[in-house]
């Protein structure tokens, strides 16, 4: 009995996480005019065809994958560096940076953005240039900066000191043994790191919205696409949104389920 | 922190969208003219020219097409909102397209940059009516893109009584079923109508009352919404709004029980929307072909065809279907324009006062210092009691 | 050693991008328009103390209801077996990964007056129910958008509890509400607190939730800061000022929520 209730209502949450997505694939597929979006009214590709049409769309997608990976790139340089910086450091300095790093993560996102947007302006004033990729690069390689470094840190923390000095004891340079020794042992938490600026570069909208300029990120794009006559492309997009992921997280989920629960585990910490 | 949960499982996506990328590559591969390496960015109206969709011109690969330059379009739902992107310095375009009193307010601003006419040949089909018009006297800046009123959408099937003042967007008969401008300027000018005021009024006591007006109207307001409109209206959520003419080519023509009307005796807003081209923009010559381009009758046709606004060019009027030209919701007769006003930039005090009217009646009431002090006092004060009751609890326990 | 150097360059980034943007927020909140020092920003901001109360109110709801719809969801997958926590752990991630004005913009299809659950109503011969644009469907918007922030610590916090400490309050005769009043829920206290920030922060300064499903008479601090910035009424030094009362209003909050964590009690994972 106790079990059957609990089941009923696992089912219903799932079932109000789950509704509204089914409804836009549903209707994604719908052959209709905006008119009767929610009217049935027979099967047809044609948004998906609209979607691929769409020179805007398409040019969204590939700003948004520059600057994901520069994002991502950069971030991680930075934050891994930084971490490394940081884990030498005395107490009370340590204390102080960490906490100015967390800022970014506590801050509303609005006010992150509204602040970087300031700054980017004031900068792109002062080069003569203006925003675009550029200056949402920069903002989002700051929000990243702090996933990174708490990624990092942990796998620092975890590695014997003595390794690092052992290796240059027995001759190597120290970029050498830096590479030799320590980069291996905190690789796992770089990764993290990585992937996790990846996707929330990926998916921020506040922020780019802020500092993006002339320049259209996909989120941003369909922000604009929100406010005007929604057309069910709309939906045709998130459908395909959501069914790359959804394939993406079982094939993950497949692959971690051959070698061991561990890495998803991990991955869940934070 | 919380995004964090989000990205640990999201890093998959990566591989998903670069797959998708060569998809964007094959897509374009018909145009004809050699590209010249140059683009124009242009921010426009949303819903406002003519992108191929249901058969029409595709205008800005056309002019690609035709010239080699790409072109960059976003749009903006607002003159405030375009306003506040080019003056936050967040981003420049080549070509713009504001209505009159934001183009007069940019003119004093010294945002514009003078156009070089000897560019733009195709001014000559410009009607004699619609040049040096009162926000740009000596026409330097602007290029007239089309003209209208704003009037009523309704829906013919709920909305029985005649619509032929403001008054019916404040009957109750049909609260939570209409629609207002999410605009100041619009929002205000239709209580100011409805009061008989002059939308350009410096009198504080005018807009103090259009405002009492607006907040009576607030709780029968369905949304504020700009170009959502179209979706509301089309599909019945919505039975009366007030919106630009132009829009009837797609709303009507959508859903045949969509009327639309004019009150004509209390006077409506007559508006010229224009190109111009911001200071800081990237290239002038650029913008100066497009906005030639857009000028040319053909062009101008088929894109006024499509989004249904009025042509400031004879010529381009000429080439559009009669049933166009004739239906006096695109070219209304004269007298209902005799009683129309424009609006004009507003002083700077006015404008402050318009700004914090506004945010009055979004937010339902003015607010006051004290509540807002209190409020923030009792989040410290808890904060300070529960420090104070730990560090007691603590030193007891010791 | 020479690590420290490492850091040098994140530190100049630090400084640029983090605490010269909040400084920046200050600045131009004490400043007008022409640079010089006032404090009439600071005082306008009074005026919008409805919007303040009412972003409060609707945070605090949304967390709340969060709290009561999360914390049994976190509580049955983490009693559920390995193999089907993963699954129901994904299931709830799954949406989160989708853009999140996608997922709003599904509620208004299905909240409006001719939407899918008003037909469906209409269908079975019920009256309709308004529900777009109104307060509820921004709270349920928000509710939609961040439960997952609630379960995931929740779910942490509670896979992490030793079942020893509970076979062992069992076994002293404890029932099992008393188990769970006694010792599940208070050493799940350190996963509350971290889905509680991590819900509120988000609701209290959200501006397209508000937008989108309160139809633009529901304003929120957000869409407030987002007015002055790149919405209908431009003034910086306005919106400035809002962000720094926000982010003051956010730090106190933050710091009640920490000394409800710490010292109480040791067990669980503490969240990051």
């Amino acid at each position: 009995m106790k079990k059957a209730v609990s089941r009923v209502y696992l089912a219903l949450i799932y079932l109000f996480l789950y509704a509204p997505i089914l409804l836009l694939v549903v209707f994604s597929f719908n052959d209709t005019d905006t008119k009767s979006r929610t009217v049935w009214s027979g099967f047809s590709l044609r948004w998906y065809e609209m979607l691929f049409q769409d020179r805007m769309l398409l040019q969204a997608l590939t700003n948004t994958l520059i600057i994901a990976v520069s994002a991502a790139i950069g971030a991680t340089l930075l934050g891994t560096l930084a971490a490394i910086g940081i884990s030498s450091m005395k107490s009370w300095r340590k204390k102080v940076v960490m906490n100015i790093t967390n800022l970014p993560m506590l801050n509303p996102e609005i006010v992150t953005g509204v602040s970087l947007m300031l700054l980017l302006v004031f900068l792109a004033n002062l080069f003569g240039v203006q925003l675009g990729i550029g200056s949402v690069i920069l903002a989002h390689i700051t929000f990243c900066l702090p996933y990174v470094i708490l990624s990092v840190l942990p796998k620092l923390r975890q590695m014997d000191p003595n390794l690092y000095e052992a290796a240059q004891d027995l001759g190597c340079t120290p970029l050498r043994s830096f590479f030799k020794v320590v980069l291996p042992e905190i690789l796992p938490g770089v990764i993290t790191g990585m992937v996790m600026s990846f996707t929330l570069s990926l998916d921020d909208f506040i922020i780019s919205y802020f500092c993006s300029g002339t320049t259209q990120t996909l989120p941003v794009f369909i922000y604009s696409m929100t406010k005007k006559r929604v057309s069910p492309e709309i939906n045709a997009l998130s459908t395909i949104l959501f069914a790359v992921i959804l394939v993406l997280l079982l094939l993950i989920n497949v692959r971690t389920g051959k070698v061991g629960g561990r890495k998803g585990k991990e991955a869940q910490e934070f | 922190m919380r995004k964090a949960w989000k990205a640990a499982a999201l890093a998959a996506l990566v591989f998903l969208s670069s797959a998708a990328v060569p998809a964007a590559h094959a897509e374009d591969g018909e145009e004809s003219a050699p590209l010249t390496g140059e683009t124009i960015y242009v921010y426009n109206w949303g819903e406002y020219m003519a992108d191929g969709r249901d058969g029409s011109l595709d205008i800005n690969t056309e002019f690609t097409r035709r010239t080699g330059i790409q072109v960059e379009y976003s749009t903006f739902d607002t003159n405030e909102s375009l306003y506040a992107k080019l003056v936050s310095g967040g981003a420049s375009y080549d070509v713009i397209i504001p209505s009159d009193y934001m183009i007069s307010k940019m003119i004093h601003e010294d945002m514009l940059e003078k156009l070089d006419f000897s560019n733009i040949p195709n001014f000559q089909y410009i009607d004699e009516a619609y040049r040096n018009l009162s926000y740009d006297p000596t026409n330097e800046y602007s290029v007239p893109y089309t003209w209208g009123l704003v009037g009523i959408f309704y829906n013919k099937q709920y909305v029985t009584d005649p619509v032929d003042s403001w008054d019916i967007l404040w009957n109750e008969k049909y609260a939570g079923k209409i629609l207002m401008f999410d605009n100041p300027r619009d929002a205000f000018g239709i209580a100011q109508k409805r009061l008989g005021f002059s939308f350009n009024s410096t009198d504080e006591d005018e807009w103090i009352q259009a405002a009492v007006l607006l907040k009576e109207q607030e709780p029968l307001l369905q949304a504020y919404v700009m170009d959502q409109i179209f979706n509301k209206m089309e599909s019945g959520e919505a039975w009366l709004a007030p919106y630009y003419a132009g829009d009837a080519a797609i709303l009507v023509e959508s859903n045949e029980n969509i009327g639309f009307a004019i009150p004509t005796e209390q006077g409506t807003n007559f508006f010229v929307d224009a190109m111009c081209i911001p200071k800081g923009c990237r290239n002038k010559s650029g913008a100066e072909a497009y906005i030639n381009f857009l000028c040319e009758p053909e062009i101008a046709a088929a894109n006024m065809e499509y989004i249904g606004y009025s042509t400031p060019e004879t010529a381009a009027k000429e080439l559009l279907p009669e049933e166009i030209t004739s239906n006096p919701i695109y070219y209304p007769p004269e007298e209902i324009i005799e009683n129309s006003e424009v609006f004009v930039d507003l002083p700077e005090e006015t404008a402050l006062q318009l700004d914090a009217l506004w945010a009055e009646v979004k937010m339902g009431g003015p607010g006051d210092a004290v509540t807002l002090i209190v409020t923030l006092a009792a989040f410290l004060a808890l904060y300070l009691a529960i420090v104070v009751y730990k560090k007691v609890k603590r030193r007891r326990e010791q | 050693m020479k690590s420290k150097a490492a850091s040098a360059p994140y530190l100049v980034w630090m400084v640029l991008f983090i605490v010269v943007p909040v400084l920046l927020v200050a600045y131009f909140a004490f400043t007008d328009s022409s640079g010089a020092f006032t404090l009439e920003n600071i005082a306008r901001v009074g005026q919008y103390s409805n919007v303040f109360l009412r972003s409060i109110w609707l945070g605090a709801l949304s967390t709340v209801i969060c709290l009561v719809l999360g914390y049994p969801v976190a509580y049955l997958i983490s009693k559920s077996s390995l193999k089907r926590q993963s699954v129901l752990l994904m299931l709830i991630m799954l949406p989160m990964w989708m853009n999140f004005l996608l997922r709003t913009y599904a509620w208004m299809t299905l909240l409006e007056d001719s939407g899918l659950i008003n037909s469906f109503l209409s269908l079975l011969g019920l009256p309709p129910f308004h529900m777009i644009n109104t307060q509820g469907a921004v709270v349920l918007g928000m509710v939609y958008d961040y439960i997952p922030f609630m379960v995931l610590p929740l779910y942490t916090v509670l896979s992490k509890i030793d079942r020893a400490v509970v076979e062992a309050a069992q076994d002293l005769g404890a029932n099992g509400r008393r188990v769970f009043l006694r010792v599940t829920f208070p050493l799940s206290m350190p996963g509350m607190i971290s889905g509680v920030t991590m819900v509120f922060v988000p609701s209290v300064s959200t501006f397209i939730i508000s937008k989108m499903l309160g139809g633009g008479a529901n304003l929120m601090i957000g869409d407030l800061i987002e007015m002055q910035f790149l919405g209908s009424a431009y003034n910086p030094n306005l919106g400035s000022a809002i962000s720094l009362v926000l982010m003051v209003l956010i730090l106190i909050c933050m710091g009640i929520m920490n000394e409800f964590d710490s010292g109480e009690n040791e067990g669980g994972g503490m969240m990051i």
